[in-house]
């Protein structure tokens, strides 16, 4: 539920939640921000307050997937309660007013000033910016105007971040991020395609919090979303390490959830928290649904070969590891007497599952590159 | 992914294609649904007029219109309550700035008060019901479970990570909520708000041509000019003549760019798609600026013709078509909804219909996701763990040269790519997206576009708050901005509008 004009405070009481339920979120936050605990009764001072954090949210050449992605906040009721301490004073998508009303929204929220900016979307250089315009202005003025008064801007997305799809070659419209326009703000860089709007969130609430921008990589991105790579953290890795590889699609080790490596996945030089804050509160994200890692949260990816595996740059066998047998297992021949309906059915289907299959074991024992990734090995 | 497949005759496997169905279904039910709660509503509904309403008379209105639980008086005066305080909070964020108290808007303060409670709830639902994304595709938005030849979700009931009976499970979970919202909230509530518009049924009416490429797949090696293989028949219905529904074909398929800027070197005639040519050669005027000049080029979108018609997709496309073909379902609910508001199918041809289109469609889908879910789980059990086809992976396998058609619907309309595959690689691409149909702009004959098209009469009581037009230009759902401009009869201009969505 969108709760209007009420602290976060009131919306728990209102919602029959105990003070233990709002601190529960604020460590909960203060978990996906990396703080540490004593942080917990500063996010909870911030989130009290009745004034809503103005933000400005800027469309340019986008696909509005990061303002889905917005519409989407949800883990535990906790992106929801966020929602409620932001005043969103433009936004195109969403916002009631069109034409000149909307303007004056825009016009209105930059002469206020205290804003955050939030950036979707690429901006476009080439012909004078004649690619992307909106009520006639180019989206350089559009960003320029808006950045002006800006408190910081969140640039959102690959396309805002680092030119994103528009930007791949031959880069017809001269698509380029916002840090490569504005240079005199701070700027946070939340890539990804579409962002995780639980990093969206993670970063307002550093803001509130602390009054200040999380610390960042040399990309911009804030260590708390982005310090890791996917590989270090993914729940496949295990296979990785034991040499464990998906084939084809549908064989046997991708339906027991075997490492991507060789279908092209670029965890290893991939840096975000998908494998930890996963998508639609925590329901999924795709690796964990059979698709290798595309790596849309780092520069460049749009120019990778999705399904080529990259080269690993360094080789160490893997000698400390003890070898894993799989155990002969004993699979009991369900599934013959049943019938009805068709998910009971399901269960019933249990003896068709080849176990001997799990045994056949890649000889490739790759391991991850060490270096930081500005120079993935194959674009 | 279509094309390529069509390209290189290839036919996914069953449960690719069930997963693909059930991901599309539920796609066109949550998109409907925040259209119509959260980029269309506003238009009718008068949110600051709901801070009049009587809680107790909101209660009884939503309670003759629906058993939907949340109808207490308590409940809407808690919703009411929130309103004030966000309103007296002075931070009218998204809300600030729109035309409230515009004489077009016609509801009640109750119905309004209804209405922005559902605007709330929905923000809810759909943020619940798009888990089945998740759960068959990674994540929403933004899919990335397609692979050409089917997808990358393993199916097997022994598996952890596949689909399984715990996914299956909390698919039909999801889609029960999703059937339940959109019965007993968001037809309620059409059928409550139209009365008070029947104006607009006989407004925005536009080109009454209407195309249909067809979608959902029932069967494996679907014949998409079967009737009964697809979900969406595929079909034409040419100058509001619904005693017939043409076959299409796509070679009746061309774009123009006399009035886009590109170039092609014969710009009188258009390219069909396959062979089409995507030249960018900007000659509007450098930014800022105010107007465009709509004698020169003047758009980005390309002018696609069927057969040189214009033509409208989307909804109310298909649910025509549906309707014209004798699909015995949509004839019912569309017959319903008439019957409901007692007003005869002409009105179909309309801003109105269009809403009412895009609801029966939600009505209809929402109620097969339960079937396609069980359809799927059915295939499981029958030991089927194949997800795609993999014969044709490995580029090395593919003939030199080779062409493609991939089509499907989106929830705007008829969506199609076109692929020309040379030596493994792509030599050419070109997509018409349904927003080009709609909005395209002129032709090299002069003639118009949907939008345009559908504006043509629309009155409009305030020049300078025309939420008439945004209406008419909402009720196609635009995937983009685009800028209508009012002009007086002198041409001087009143007030632009700049329809966003």
């Amino acid at each position: 539920m969108l709760h209007l004009g009420e602290s976060i405070q009131e919306f728990l009481l209102r919602e029959g939640m105990s003070r233990r339920d709002f601190m529960k979120f604020c460590t909960i936050m203060a978990g996906a921000l990396a703080l540490p605990k004593n942080a917990v009764s500063d996010i909870a001072r911030a989130l009290e307050s009745p004034q809503r954090l103005p933000i400005v949210w800027l469309e340019l050449q986008d696909c509005a997937g990061c303002s889905e992605a917005f519409l989407r906040s949800t883990s535990p009721t906790a992106a929801e309660l966020v929602l409620d301490v932001l005043s969103v004073d433009y936004h195109e998508t969403i916002m009631a007013a069109s034409g000149f009303q909307a303007e004056k929204s825009k016009d209105d929220a930059i002469a206020a000033g205290g804003y955050i900016l939030v950036v979707e979307g690429s901006i476009s250089l080439a012909d004078d910016g004649g690619y992307c315009t909106i009520a006639g202005k180019s989206s350089k003025a559009i960003l320029e105007d808006a950045a002006a008064n800006a408190v910081a801007i969140i640039a959102v997305g690959n396309c805002a971040t680092f030119g994103g799809i528009p930007a791949a070659n031959p880069n017809p419209t001269q698509a380029a991020g916002v840090w490569d326009i504005i240079k005199n703000k701070p700027i946070i860089n939340l890539p990804g395609c579409p962002v995780n709007p639980v990093n969206l969130t993670a970063t307002v609430v550093h803001y509130l919090t602390f009054n200040q921008l999380p610390d960042m990589d040399s990309f911009n991105r804030p260590l708390f979303g982005f310090g890791r790579r996917i590989h270090d953290n993914c729940e496949r890795r295990g296979h990785f390490d034991a040499g464990e590889f998906v084939k084809e699609w549908g064989d046997e080790g991708h339906r027991a959830g075997w490492c991507l490596y060789q279908m092209g996945c670029k965890g290893p030089i991939t840096f975000h928290n998908c494998p930890s804050v996963r998508y639609n509160e925590g329901t999924s994200w795709p690796i964990a649904a059979g698709h290798p890692c595309i790596g849309c949260s780092e520069p460049g990816f749009w120019n990778w070969e999705v399904y080529k595996p990259i080269s690993l740059n360094t080789f160490t066998p893997p000698t400390t590891f003890p070898t894993v047998e799989t155990p002969d297992r004993e699979i009991s021949p369900a599934g013959i007497a049943i019938s009805g309906t068709a998910v009971g059915a399901i269960v019933g289907a249990a003896g068709a599952f080849a176990y001997t299959a799990l045994t056949n074991r890649s000889n490739i024992q790759p391991e991850v590159a060490t270096e930081e990734p500005e120079e993935p090995a194959e674009h | 992914m279509r094309a390529v497949e069509d390209a290189l005759k290839i036919q996914v496997p069953s449960n690719a294609r069930i997963i693909r169905n059930i991901i599309d279904a539920i796609q066109f039910v949550q998109d409907h649904v925040v259209h119509f709660y959260h980029l269309h509503a506003l238009d009718w509904v008068d949110i600051v007029n709901a801070l009049e309403a009587d809680p107790e008379a909101t209660s009884a209105l939503a309670q003759s219109i629906s058993d939907w639980p949340n109808s207490s008086a308590s409940y809407f005066k808690g919703v009411q309550d929130r309103v004030k305080k966000f309103v007296a909070s002075g931070q009218l964020g998204i809300f600030a700035n729109a035309y409230w108290g515009h004489p077009a808007y016609k509801l009640p303060p109750e119905a309004n008060l209804m209405a922005v409670a559902h605007y709330l709830e929905a923000l809810d639902w759909q943020r619940e019901v798009i888990k089945a994304h998740a759960i068959l595709g990674a994540k929403n938005p933004h899919l990335q479970t397609y692979l050409v030849g089917g997808m990358s979700i393993p199916v097997d009931a022994n598996s952890e990570v596949g689909i399984n009976a715990d996914k299956i499970a909390q698919l039909l979970q999801m889609f029960a909520k999703a059937k339940d919202f959109v019965n007993r909230v968001y037809l309620p509530d059409v059928l409550a708000i139209a009365p008070f518009y029947l104006e607009w049924a006989d407004l925005g009416e536009g080109l009454g041509n209407f195309m249909s490429y067809g979608d959902i797949p029932l069967v494996d090696n679907a014949d998409p000019n079967n009737p009964g293989d697809l979900f969406f028949p595929r079909g034409v219905i040419l100058d509001r003549d619904l005693s017939k529904v043409h076959p299409l074909d796509p070679e009746k398929i061309h774009e123009y760019v006399t009035h886009s800027w590109y170039t092609y070197d014969d710009e009188s005639k258009g390219l069909h798609p396959s062979v089409g040519e995507t030249n960018a050669n900007y000659t509007g005027p450098k930014p800022p600026y105010e107007y465009l000049d709509t004698d020169k080029k003047y758009s980005w979108l390309k002018a696609p013709r069927y057969d040189e018609k214009s033509m409208e997709v989307g909804p109310l496309a298909r649910m025509l078509i549906g309707y014209a073909s004798g699909q015995e379902r949509v004839v019912e609910l569309v017959d319903s909804v008439l019957n409901t508001l007692n007003v005869p199918a002409t009105v179909l041809f309309s801003t109105l219909g269009r809403v009412a289109a895009r609801c029966i469609e939600s009505v209809l889908l929402a109620e097969n996701l339960e079937k396609w879910t069980l359809e799927l789980a059915a295939n499981i059990a029958k030991g089927d763990t194949a997800i795609h086809e993999q014969a044709h992976w490995d580029p090395s396998t593919w003939e030199a040269e080779t062409m493609g058609w991939g089509w499907t619907e989106a929830p705007r309309g008829a969506l199609g790519h076109w692929i020309h595959i040379k030596d493994g690689k792509i030599a050419n691409y070109q997509a018409i997206v349904p927003s080009t149909w709609n909005g395209s702009p002129r032709d090299a004959k002069g003639l118009m576009g949907a939008y345009e098209a559908a504006l043509i009469g629309t009155p409009v009581a305030d020049p300078a708050m025309p939420v008439e037009i945004l209406r008419t230009v909402h009720s196609f759902d635009p995937c983009m901005a685009c800028a209508v401009h009012v002009l007086d009869a002198d041409g001087n201009e009143i007030t632009k509008v700049i329809v966003m969505d």
